[in-house]
């Protein structure tokens, strides 16, 4: 059972993956006008602008160029950057690490941050302790992430001192971009864990548990919030799709080596085999983050692979 | 009462600005250059930008650019979003699993990434933020608008409609959409919120509005410059657009309480709720 479910499941997202390749590779082709010429400038030579087609195969008709593009991207080719002249492979490579660990810091942030608070708000349901952590979430969803990491770096990085204001240099200076980009994961993640919570309060194994006189400590903590995690668990995993797009922006503004900057970067440099390789890199590892939570889901939930049978 | 005024009035203060922003006597773009960077004063109550500029004046404007981008985004595609979804639900068969498809290629772009590139390929300009945003935004209305339709069809009514020979065009108009349109307009609430930062952080990449008009995101991008000297630049901006953010998200929640409540009460008084 799990097998086929598992297959259905990767067959589906496989499908969506060739969708999203061939979504990109229009993406070129919605430059207004000639990309050459958007790539050159209109004051360049006839002869460059012909060199420059050619090599970016644009001379052909586009069923070729599609097919040629698949053809390069099953061998993980993903063309050459034209402001480096490197493999775009390479590029992404080397940018990958910083991007994964940022996004991981901001995750540990963004639970430590939210377990408890959802905890509080739920235990305390209907008191000002509840209020106090919606006030907090709902600031959280609000401020956006360009404006929280200028004034994180204004407070933590200018006026105290603490941390650099940019770059990636050791620990310290991943502080600040973990901060910017947990929040707003936080805030969310603490309403699912304070509604999933307040939903297994009620439970009958709640009770027992208290009634069999175990501590109220442990009874939250290991019958309330082991089961309360299940439904957040496939919820944190779609989550995780908006810390990457997030992560473009916190990237930019902290100047972090990432991903996320290498798009912008070569958005303003017009670097568009980059941009395309970029986008699709992102959100592969979405859909690829969603499937996988997909599985762990049905893992630690049999009643979710076991579905189709009942 | 008062949670639900404050909001309100954010609101009801970032339409009149955006609204009356043309008439009113502001000079966004007039360079006042012994001025440059300073910080706030009597006379100019957030004092002046990087090229000296007074900063409130750029407040104003920049509410309307990100007023206007909000309302013509969930304009443009809560009408695609819901007719999409409207029909591929209602006609079933291959148009709805074509529409599933072309969604779920949609949903696989992380948040904003797509806008980004789109807005990235077609270069800056407020109408390819617009498209850009749009082109992000319709989708979910699509999802909702299907998923609602869905369960109506089901519904005694539609199929009484059917029966008597109604043509689907006028079960759709008459029969379904006045009782989706509840959900949509709850999803429409909170979607302005997010095509206002949406166009905010386009504008702050550098791929929204050109200079020398006024975004929130763009002003925010400009200060960060400065931010040791002159942090006025940035807080301004900031706080407006996390005022407004905010005041959308309290509104949205008290409208999806609101029209909860509203079929509740209907169910109660024994009627057939016409919400699910």
């Amino acid at each position: 059972m799990f097998i086929r479910f598992f297959m259905a499941r990767f067959l589906t997202a496989l499908a969506v993956v060739f969708g999203v390749v061939c979504l990109v590779f229009f993406l070129l082709h919605l430059v207004p006008g000639d990309p050459v010429e958007v790539m050159l400038g209109e004051s360049a030579r006839p002869a460059d602008r012909a060199a420059l087609q050619q090599a970016l195969g644009l001379d052909q008709p586009v069923h070729v160029q599609f097919i040629r593009y698949m053809a390069n991207l099953s061998q993980f080719d993903l063309g050459i950057s034209f402001y480096s002249k490197r493999p775009v492979r390479d590029l992404l490579l080397e940018r990958l690490p910083a991007t994964v660990e940022l996004g991981t810091a901001a995750l540990l942030v963004a639970l430590l941050m939210a377990v408890p608070l959802g905890m509080l708000a739920a235990v305390k349901k209907g008191t000002a302790w509840d209020a106090g952590a919606t006030g907090v979430a709902l600031f959280g969803v609000s401020i956006p992430n360009f404006w929280m990491g200028p004034m994180l770096i204004l407070v933590g990085a200018l006026w105290l001192g603490w941390f650099p204001v940019s770059g990636r240099e050791g620990i310290a200076s991943l502080v600040l971009p973990a901060l910017t980009l947990g929040t707003a994961l936080a805030a969310i993640l603490s309403r699912m864990i304070r509604s999933a919570l307040l939903e297994v309060l009620n439970e009958d194994f709640m009770r027992t548990a208290r009634g069999k006189g175990l501590a109220e400590r442990t009874v939250i903590l290991r019958h309330g919030l082991r089961n309360a995690l299940l439904p957040v668990i496939t919820l944190l995993g779609l989550q995780l799709g908006a810390l990457l797009s997030g992560a473009v922006i916190t990237e930019t503004v902290f100047s972090w080596p990432g991903i996320g900057s290498l798009v912008v970067e070569a958005i303003h440099r017009r670097d568009y085999p980059v941009v395309q390789a970029t986008v699709l890199c992102i959100s592969t590892s979405y859909v690829a983050l969603n499937v996988l939570t997909d599985f762990v889901y049905a893992w630690i939930d049999p009643r979710v692979r076991l579905g189709s049978q009942r | 009462m008062m949670r639900i005024r404050l909001p309100l009035g954010v609101i009801l203060l970032w339409a009149l600005v955006a609204l009356l922003a043309p008439v009113l006597p502001l000079s966004p773009n007039a360079i006042d250059l012994p001025h440059i960077l300073a910080p706030g004063s009597l006379n100019e109550w957030l004092g002046y930008d990087d090229l000296g500029r007074p900063v409130f004046d750029r407040l104003l404007v920049g509410g309307r650019t990100s007023f206007l981008v909000a309302f013509a985004v969930v304009g443009i595609s809560l009408v695609i979003g819901s007719l999409l979804g409207t029909v591929g639900a209602y006609a079933g068969g291959w148009l709805d699993l074509v529409l599933v498809r072309v969604m779920d290629v949609f949903l696989a772009f992380p948040g904003i990434l797509l806008a980004i590139a789109l807005a990235g390929v077609m270069g800056p300009g407020i109408d390819n933020v617009v498209i850009a945003l749009s082109a992000v935004s319709w989708v979910g209305y699509a999802r909702l608008a299907r998923a609602q339709v869905l369960s109506m069809k089901e519904r005694d009514h539609v199929h009484a409609a059917v029966a008597t020979g109604t043509p689907p065009t006028r079960i759709i108009t008459r029969h379904v959409l006045p009782l989706i349109g509840a959900p949509l307009i709850v999803e429409a609430s909170f979607g302005m919120a997010s095509v206002v930062i949406g166009e905010a952080g386009l504008s702050f990449l550098g791929l929204g509005v050109q200079p020398p008009s006024a975004s929130w995101g763009s002003m925010i991008r400009d200060g960060a410059r400065y931010m040791l000297v002159a942090p006025h630049m940035v807080v301004a901006p900031g706080a407006a657009l996390m005022a407004v953010v905010l005041a959308i998200n309290v509104l949205g929640d008290h409208l999806r309480d609101w029209l909860d409540v509203k079929s509740q009460t209907l169910k109660d008084r024994g009627s057939k709720s016409p919400l699910p």
